[in-house]
């Protein structure tokens, strides 16, 4: 095989495919085949039985809709905080040398960690699902956006001031504009660790959610359960992606073009 | 009196790691009468282009000053236009909406803005073109677009950094004509920075020779070939003349700056 010769997208698709298919088909194999306890591992089949009582039986959807809201819930809270923020400190560096140490610092205390923490001030509520997120969030999209905008092509800049732009409109209109599909871009990455952070507030101390369905099918060993809450946080996770990077095309065509 | 005064300008970069300074340019004193087009001629490195940057207020000069119209200048303003040899259209504004910036950023209407970014988007020839964003326009028009951006603004001086350095010599040459065409119709003061020297002669009518790094002014040459000029001109025994001529001068300095280097 040629190194970096493109693959035409019949093929890819096809090539795409396969690997699913072959997966499940060693998922069948070594589990109807009898090749692993049933007790460790469910069979694809019961896994989808599983799933549809869950569905029909045990209103799961209504977990479904929990872990969304409380995903995008605390999503949305650390965006509002931390673009702002990290357009600032991108901007102005003083604002950079003031909250940058920081930043870099909180960045690396585990969200997971600060769960015990935030039970004890928040309660097992929503409020401590939201806070979970946000903490391991918000310092990310801080750190992310502040590069990028740091990083803003400077002759766009010194071409704006020769035509007259004065220190603020450079920021928000040259700066803001120039990175706002990178800023984007960021948010959307940034989604994805937050279902990781919402499944892990969800296992400790919870009563509804997608992640409780899961510890709680752990002490019954219902497997099948357990891998059909994994398999639905996947989906909801790459069609949410697939939204975000349609809506993201729609709002910046010009980046594209 | 006149337009633009670069008076005793020079600058110096301070030293990397404690070695010593970097003298880019020395000092340099020009006067620019209105309407004149100026070129800059000099080998790559000799600090032209810095000196452009400090008549636009991009970088401040170690010594001396530069007046335009008797003031001061201190910062980049609307009053002195650049056009960047990097295509520095701003990608998410249209063609149109690129033209308009300055005059938005003015505060100026949106009725207002819309006949004059129609006039310049004819003066450039990019009618059709209104609506496109700058990925999908050629170098040529980009830089085209540029050009007219800066006049929109209708500054005192236009100031153009090796405009059309990164075009393949056709657009180039057609590029020239443009611009030297819009100058002879609308009058303008110009400062064109290029290391090519045919696109030297063919625009000016008076080009600086710099010297190689640390620049200065090695010789200053009137070109008195009539207007409007015609591509056929190059081939013209005048421009041969004055073509050898600054040929020879600017030979010794890319000898002086290829010797530098290898030492």
């Amino acid at each position: 095989m040629r190194p970096l010769h493109p693959v035409s997208p019949g093929i890819r698709t096809v090539l795409g495919i396969s690997f699913f298919v072959l997966f499940v088909a060693f998922w069948a194999w070594i589990t109807l085949g009898g090749h692993v306890n049933r007790i460790f591992l469910a069979d694809p089949l019961s896994m989808l039985r599983d799933g549809w009582r869950l569905l029909v039986e045990d209103r799961f959807w209504l977990d479904i809709l929990i872990t969304i809201w409380r995903v995008f819930g605390g999503f949305l809270l650390a965006s509002v905080v931390a673009v702002p923020l990290g357009i600032a400190m991108g901007a102005w560096k003083p604002v950079e040398a003031f909250l940058e140490p920081f930043v870099s610092f909180a960045r690396y205390l585990p969200a997971s960690a600060f769960i015990p923490l935030l039970i004890l001030w928040a309660g097992i509520g929503e409020l401590e699902k939201l806070l979970v997120i946000f903490v391991g969030s918000v310092f990310q999209i801080i750190l992310i956006i502040a590069v990028k905008v740091g990083s803003t092509r400077r002759d766009l800049v010194e071409a704006a001031y020769t035509l007259g732009s004065t220190n603020n409109g450079i920021v928000s209109r040259v700066i803001m504009p120039a990175n706002a599909p990178e800023i984007a871009e960021t948010l959307r990455l940034v989604l994805g660790w937050a279902w990781t952070y919402v499944i892990v507030a969800e296992l400790i101390g919870s009563s509804s959610g997608i992640g409780y369905m899961i510890i709680n099918s752990q002490s019954r060993l219902a497997t099948g359960q357990i891998i059909f809450g994994i398999i639905v946080i996947g989906l909801i996770g790459l069609l949410s992606d697939f939204a975000f990077k349609a809506f993201n095309r729609w709002l910046f065509p010009w980046s594209l073009a | 009196m006149s337009k633009l005064l670069i008076e005793g300008v020079s600058r110096t970069f301070a030293g990397v790691r404690g070695g010593e300074p970097v003298k880019a340019l020395m000092p340099v004193d020009l006067a620019v009468a209105a309407n004149d087009f100026i070129t800059i001629l000099g080998p790559s490195g000799c600090g032209k282009s810095t000196l452009l940057r400090i008549v636009a207020g991009l970088e401040a000069p170690s010594e001396g000053r530069v007046l335009l119209d008797g003031k001061a200048v201190t910062r980049p303003g609307p009053d002195r236009g650049m056009v960047f040899q990097s295509y520095t259209l701003f990608p998410w504004l249209t063609v149109a909406e690129n033209i308009a910036f300055g005059l938005r950023e003015r505060g100026m209407p949106e009725r207002e803005r819309d006949g004059i970014v129609a006039s310049y988007v004819d003066l450039v020839g990019l009618k059709g073109f209104e609506n496109h964003w700058p990925k999908q326009l050629s170098g040529g028009m980009q830089q085209r677009t540029a050009i007219a951006r800066a006049l929109a603004n209708d500054p005192e001086i236009l100031l153009l950094d090796e405009p059309f350095g990164a075009l393949d010599n056709q657009t180039r040459g057609l590029m020239q004509e443009l611009l030297l065409g819009i100058w002879e119709r609308r009058k303008k003061t110009v400062l064109f920075v290029t290391h090519d020297i045919e696109e030297a002669i063919f625009m000016a009518s008076r080009v600086i020779v710099m010297t190689a790094r640390p620049g200065r002014i090695k010789s200053d040459v009137a070109i008195d070939l009539p207007h409007p000029r015609h591509y056929t001109l190059k081939t013209s025994p005048e421009f041969s003349a004055l073509k050898a001529r600054l040929t020879e001068d600017i030979r010794v300095e890319a000898m002086r700056t290829a010797q530098t280097q290898s030492a």
